[in-house]
């Protein structure tokens, strides 16, 4: 609002200055606006940034808007090659027929089990390693320290048949354990980085608030239950947060440990009622064209509960990582 | 008998990461160095039996000579990273500086940078590439790409085509080094900026000599993430790859693939992705040696 108010002030000022014939004036007044005190205050540099940042913002949204407006249509409209946007109606029947195949509330209940109980153990047990490592010193820490960031950076391809093998040894494939174990032992999905999130946010505590409470008599796990935690509420919910969203969207392990199984997570469940649903019509036919809007309602769905969470707690989202500190101080 | 200081806090540290050693003993350690050793054996799984024999170095070295596919496959892959990752570094850092301004709707900006994050799963980007919806409609149509295609050769040609065609996807996969290095330009004082102007910098001097220096240790986290991000993904050509040698049992030549191959694959994979990481660190770090 400032900015108009601006420029209505600036062509008040113009107009006065055109009719006492002050040129000069005038094109240092231009210069003001466009250019500004300092470049970067100017109207030409607001022009610019939005135009970069709704260009940018275009290129993001595409393909979600896709998913969405295709999502819609019915097999005239993906004939139909004027019809490339805007869907001649709002067709619900791509929706209907992925939400019976798939028996979606079941199949949603379904893949949150298998995305909070992981989670949940991930953040439980990588906030107490992430304590560890931030506030206290012991040998081969460094090392230890090393090791744990190393563990982000190995392809789980490498691992994948040993583990495998591991546990279906311990008859621990097809069921929730397969991911709760390693979560709660830190080595989850993306654990490093959670308790890189901790290990930072940790660190940044005084000590004089440790040892003070340490005077009244309070041992280490106090503090940390008593203190620490509670001041880690934010870090908490981020590390829950990114934890449930990877997965959920998990796909790979879970393809091969959950494999057969009723678990399966959202996306996979998709994936596999579409090979079959497909597979029943030819290469080619009307049918398996018209597949494509019921893929794409079908991953609409999929990413439904995602957006509503995510709409709901985006602040923690965006601002985890000024909070948490992850750039290291 | 009482303990020093020292060594109880040492001890008390011990417990708390205690869970962290044993899953790594047992989820970590354990399968990396049983996958190192079986990809030196041809592995042959009877149902829950293994069959084991000695190989040496043969995996390795068929992967390199008799493999028809594997090391081009992993060409492309290098050269992808060599083009992908800078773009996606320095999308994400103009992003960063876009939001960092003072622009109206911050976090309606943040929320939209930050949503492929949240909705990334194989299957989906999996499905928007089958549907052509990672390429920008615009690009394809213009004669200026093909000029350019045309114009600098196959070797490099391959990449930056397919660079175009998945543009979004590479983008998409900026989310969290936005947040990285936003929250890295958020910590510069702007009180150096403002005597920096006094004395007579451009912005464009200003953001060479102020901006990019402060955030060159958080460009290099953004590289390796993005690097280890790009690598893992179920979709990557090398993982697939990978992931079909070793579900299926084919012969190449003399030999005999499935596990103990796959194995080695994935093993040469990580090296020549360390050696990615290694090499980009290094060249930021020449280039900001050189500076100061």
């Amino acid at each position: 609002m400032k900015l108009f108010k601006n420029i209505k002030a600036f062509i008040k000022d113009t107009i006065a200055l055109f009719k006492q014939k002050q040129y000069k004036e005038i094109r240092h007044k231009f210069k003001r606006l466009f250019v500004g005190m300092k470049f970067m205050d100017g109207l030409l540099f607001k022009i610019l940034i939005y135009t970069l940042l709704i260009s940018l913002g275009y290129i993001y949204l595409y393909p979600i808007l896709y998913m969405l407006t295709n999502s819609f249509m019915t097999m005239a409209d993906i004939i139909d090659v004027s019809v490339k946007w805007i869907p001649s109606s709002l067709n619900w029947e791509n929706y209907q027929l992925v939400w019976e195949a798939i028996n979606y509330p079941s199949a949603l209940l379904n893949a949150f089990i298998l995305s909070i109980f992981p989670a949940l153990s991930a953040t439980v047990s990588s906030a107490i390693i992430g304590y560890g490592f931030a506030r206290f010193n012991f040998p081969l820490k460094k090392l230890l320290f090393v090791l744990m960031i190393m563990t982000f950076i190995i392809p789980p391809q490498i691992t994948m048949l040993p583990t495998f093998r591991m546990y279906s040894q311990y008859n621990l494939l097809g069921s929730l354990k397969a991911f709760i174990y390693p979560a709660i032992l830190g080595q989850g999905l993306n654990g490093a980085i959670f308790i890189l999130i901790f290990y930072q946010f940790f660190r940044m505590i005084p000590k004089s608030l440790e040892e003070s409470a340490q005077l009244d008599g309070a041992s280490h796990l106090q503090v940390f239950l008593k203190i620490a935690i509670p001041l880690a509420v934010p870090s908490i919910i981020i590390v829950f947060l990114f934890s449930f969203v990877w997965y959920y969207n998990e796909t790979y392990l879970s393809g091969l440990f959950l494999r057969g199984s009723d678990l399966l997570t959202l996306p996979l469940r998709v994936d596999q009622y579409i090979n079959n649903y497909t597979s029943i019509y030819p290469e080619g036919s009307r049918a398996r064209e018209l597949m494509q809007a019921v893929k794409l309602a079908g991953n609409v769905l999929t990413i439904l509960p995602l957006l509503i969470i995510y709409f709901f707690t985006q602040r923690y989202f965006v601002e985890s990582i000024d909070r948490t500190g992850i750039t290291g101080e | 008998m009482r303990l020093t200081h020292k060594s109880r806090n040492a001890l008390i540290g011990y417990s708390f990461i205690f869970i962290w050693i044993v899953g790594y003993l047992i989820f970590s350690l354990y399968p990396v160095f049983y996958s190192l050793y079986l990809s030196f054996f041809k592995v042959r799984l009877d149902g829950a039996n293994i069959q084991m024999t000695f190989e040496a170095f043969n995996n390795f070295k068929a992967a390199f000579v008799y493999d028809p596919y594997f090391v081009e496959i992993l060409i492309q892959y290098v050269m992808n990273m060599i083009i992908n990752v800078p773009v996606v570094i320095v999308f994400a850092l103009i992003i960063a500086m876009l939001i960092n301004q003072d622009i109206k709707g911050k976090g309606f900006w943040r929320t939209v940078f930050f949503l492929p994050v949240i909705i990334s799963s194989g299957p989906i980007i999996g499905e928007l590439i089958d549907q052509g919806a990672t390429t920008l409609p615009s690009i394809s149509d213009y004669g200026l790409v093909n000029l350019i295609l045309d114009n600098i050769g196959e070797f490099l040609a391959t990449p930056v085509q397919n660079l175009l065609e998945t543009i979004l996807l590479v983008l998409w996969f900026s989310g969290i080094q936005i947040l990285i290095l936003l929250a890295g330009l958020q910590k510069i004082d702007r009180a150096i900026y403002e005597a920096s102007m006094i004395d007579g910098a451009s912005p464009w001097e200003s953001f060479w000599k102020i901006t990019l220096p402060s955030i060159m240790p958080l460009i290099s986290v953004s590289v390796i993430y993005t690097v280890v991000s790009m690598s893992v993904f179920p979709l990557n050509d090398v993982i697939i790859y990978i992931k079909n040698i070793m579900l299926g049992e084919s012969t190449i030549g003399t030999l005999t693939t499935g596990y103990g191959y796959s194995a080695a694959l994935a093993w040469i994979y990580f090296i020549v992705m360390v050696i990615i990481i290694g090499v980009f660190i290094g060249l930021l770090n020449i280039k900001r040696r050189s500076r100061a």
